[in-house]
């Protein structure tokens, strides 16, 4: 049982009190006659926990750059309360084994819902199904399945995952981006990357297999989810699929966001990240069909990667970068600041969207008496620095180093137990 | 001066001092017996080649010993490079083992650049020799010293730069050291060998090579690699040499006293024909000889310069 005291739902309206009780909501208003454990949330606000439909938690495989442990730490930290777990592990999460492996992992360690996503193709090939239905089947519950990391990129195989994928009522998320225009593609194909001499990853690549996925869910009658939007013309082409009535939903990264490919000069590779960094007028149009509802949610695609492998010259460096803890203070920096979003639009896309997409029926719930407790207390006003190190996560790789952003995450709670608090998350 | 990463960075102060101490250098070693001079005495300057190359590095290693520094080669073959050590360590245990200069040349576009960010606390000297597909900024040193010895001068002339600039390190830095330094540069080459953007630099750019001849001081033919020529940027060989080769009948449209420049290895019949790589307006030895020059300017500049410029 907590209270928290007056912290204000969505940024609307005067304070409330909000009393929890065995996991739910149980009061709202004006709570007197109490005197357990209370949370001061004068001047935060109050919002359902976040949901992540796009995180690389690394295990099994690569416990060197981050846990399940320490990605849930990272997640709380965060303001998450459940979060998907990418299958480009080592080895894939192609199966029960691994997917089941996951999900304990998850439940152990107890501060976000860990969700694994399966593999759509075997070792994430694109060759053949891997067993969607066994792993939907399993204890992990899998709803979501991506080749994250690897595009679906034969039509064939892709038809047949959606197709397939409607008899167990499972989402395809796509990691879209075309092999054959990617060939040894290093940066966005554009003016930096030309003259810096980088491999360019042409726009093109990612909106046509977006175009193409699209027209096959439709004609297969299916749902797809498109991974980490990176282009202003994938946004147009979401718009066009959504009018013709494709259920078609969409993420877009904070990075993809904030960050364009002016800072690729350095050639310090925390910047790589695969779809790579666009132009200033991409982020421009992400924010606005983010705002639209044209791009459904965010997602952090939180990539964590060991020193070695960013240390080091461009192209042999990995893509990705972190992103659980810094995604709400990129959000309010982007959209919430220049007034593209309102808290109860910050709720949307960073809780009620996901959840709705991935079918999570306790999660991105109203903040209302009876609902679930899954809650997270904004601090709106305050700022922070970004320093890689003090990050939960076990590795350090942020591009926001160094940067002061708006927005902490005061307190979160899953089910009403606290399991971040000041920057400290609850073991 | 501390490093030598890159043209787009040099100022023409900084670039035209280099070609003046070039210059400087080579008129002091002429018709001497004993092609030395003391400068660097006692300085270490290791080449570090992580691609095959024979004319950069032979060159770099002879500018080092006629400027009597202590040159040593490391190769990516027969080294701690093969067994798998960061760019960074090696860096970082040769700059420990007393190098006053790395030379580098890297597959990897910027690595260069990330070199010279790991030895910022130390006191060595990084020079690109070549970072993948950026840039090679001594070869646009030394082709431009090869030009102001032809023509006199680069304020006004027009250059063309013929072929794959896509993916050409010699193309990018000669784009910056040859604009920084008065003269107007024309890219010609198919569109798909043009890198996206190439609109916003500040050079025109052709597809059609005969249009261009007449107004040139000089043409640069750029090398294609045979990597291209299976990757589809163009239909064949043959295709490519006849609208985008030097030919015979090509080299009679330039104006007389045009120079021809090629960065070398050349491939014969491809991209420039053989009496015309063989022919007196073709400088393709002096710009070998120069880049000795250079070179030795470039080491003079980073090593025995009494303060920093840049």
């Amino acid at each position: 049982m907590t209270l928290i005291r007056g912290a204000v739902p969505y940024g609307e309206g005067d304070p409330v009190d909000i009393l929890v009780e065995d996991g739910r909501i149980s009061e709202i208003g004006n709570v007197k006659g109490y005197d357990g454990e209370v949370t001061d949330a004068r001047g935060l606000v109050a919002l359902p926990g976040f949901v992540d439909l796009h995180t690389h938690l690394r295990e099994p495989g690569r416990e060197d750059t981050e846990t399940v442990d320490t990605g849930s730490k990272a997640a709380a930290l965060g303001g998450y309360t459940a979060v998907f777990a990418m299958a480009n592990t080592d080895p894939v999460a192609d199966n029960p084994v691994v997917v089941e492996h996951v999900w304990r992992r998850g439940r152990e360690v107890g501060l976000v819902d860990v969700h694994p996503i399966g593999a759509v193709t075997v070792g994430l090939k694109g060759e053949r199904l891997a067993e969607l239905g066994a792993m939907a089947r399993s204890a992990a519950n899998v709803r979501i399945f991506s080749d994250d990391g690897m595009c679906v990129a034969d039509p064939l195989i892709m038809r047949r995952a959606l197709e397939y994928g409607k008899g167990l009522d499972i989402l395809i998320a796509q990691h879209a981006e075309e092999p054959r225009l990617t060939v040894g593609a290093q940066a966005h194909e554009g003016e930096a990357a030309a003259r810096l001499g980088l491999a360019g990853w042409p726009a093109a690549a990612e909106e046509s297999i977006v175009a193409r996925d699209c027209l096959l869910a439709g004609h297969v009658g299916a749902r797809l989810h498109v991974c980490h939007v990176s282009t202003a013309g994938t946004a147009d082409v979401l718009r066009w699929a959504k009018a013709r009535g494709t259920q078609v939903s969409a993420e877009v990264t904070p990075h993809h966001l904030l960050l364009d490919d002016d800072r690729l000069a350095t050639y310090d590779p925390v910047n790589k990240v695969n779809p790579p960094l666009r132009t200033s007028s991409d982020t421009k149009v992400l924010r606005e069909a983010l705002a639209e509802g044209v791009i459904d949610c965010v997602a952090t695609d939180h990539a964590p990667h060991a020193p070695q492998d960013k240390d080091c010259e461009w192209a042999a460096a990995r893509p990705g970068m972190l992103g659980l803890q810094t995604a709400l203070s990129v959000v309010v920096a982007t959209m919430v600041r220049p007034g593209l979003l309102d808290w109860r639009g910050v709720a949307r896309v960073m809780s009620e969207r996901p959840a709705e997409i991935a079918g999570l029926p306790d999660q991105g719930r109203p903040v209302a008496v009876g609902e679930p407790a899954n809650l997270v207390l904004v601090d709106p006003d305050r700022t922070w620095t970004v320093r890689g190190a003090e990050l939960a996560s076990l590795a350090g790789n942020t591009p926001y180093e160094g940067m002061e952003l708006p927005g902490v995450v005061h307190t979160t709670l899953l089910r009403g137990r606290v399991t971040a608090r000041e920057g400290q998350a609850r073991v | 001066m501390r490093h030598l990463l890159s043209c787009e960075n040099l100022g023409a102060d900084q670039a035209t001092a280099i070609l003046d101490t070039a210059g400087a250098l080579k008129q002091a070693l002429l018709g001497r017996e004993v092609r030395k001079l003391p400068t660097l005495r006692g300085r270490t300057v290791i080449t570090m080649f992580y691609e095959n190359s024979t004319r950069t590095r032979v060159s770099f290693e002879i500018a080092g010993k006629w400027m009597s520094a202590d040159v040593v080669n490391v190769s990516s073959g027969g080294s701690s490079v093969s067994k798998g050590e960061s760019l960074r360590d090696t860096a970082l245990t040769l700059a420990a083992a007393g190098a006053d200069c790395v030379i580098v040349r890297h597959p990897a576009s910027g690595a260069a650049q990330r070199l010279a960010d790991w030895l910022g606390g130390t006191h060595t000297s990084v020079v690109n020799a070549g970072d993948g597909t950026h840039e090679h900024p001594t070869q646009a040193l030394l082709d431009a010293a090869t030009l102001r010895e032809r023509l006199g001068g680069l304020t006004g002339r027009r250059v063309a730069i013929v072929g794959d600039v896509l993916h050409s390190r010699v193309a990018r830095s000669n784009v910056h050291l040859l604009t920084t330094l008065g003269a107007e540069v024309v890219l010609v080459a198919p569109p798909t060998l043009l890198p996206a953007g190439v609109e916003s630099w500040p050079v025109s750019v052709s597809h059609e090579l005969d249009a261009e001849l007449s107004a040139v001081d000089a043409v640069m033919m750029l090398r294609v690699q045979a990597e291209r020529m299976h990757g589809g940027f163009f239909p064949s060989a043959r295709e490519y040499s006849i609208a985008y080769g030097l030919s015979e009948a090509r080299m009679r449209q330039l104006p007389d006293h045009a120079v021809v420049l090629h960065p070398g290895p050349m491939l014969r019949g491809m991209e420039i024909a053989s009496a015309v790589a063989d022919s007196p307006r073709a400088a393709i030895n002096d710009q070998v000889r120069n880049g000795v020059h250079v070179r030795m300017a470039v080491l003079y500049h980073l090593l025995a310069g009494e303060e920093e410029v840049a």
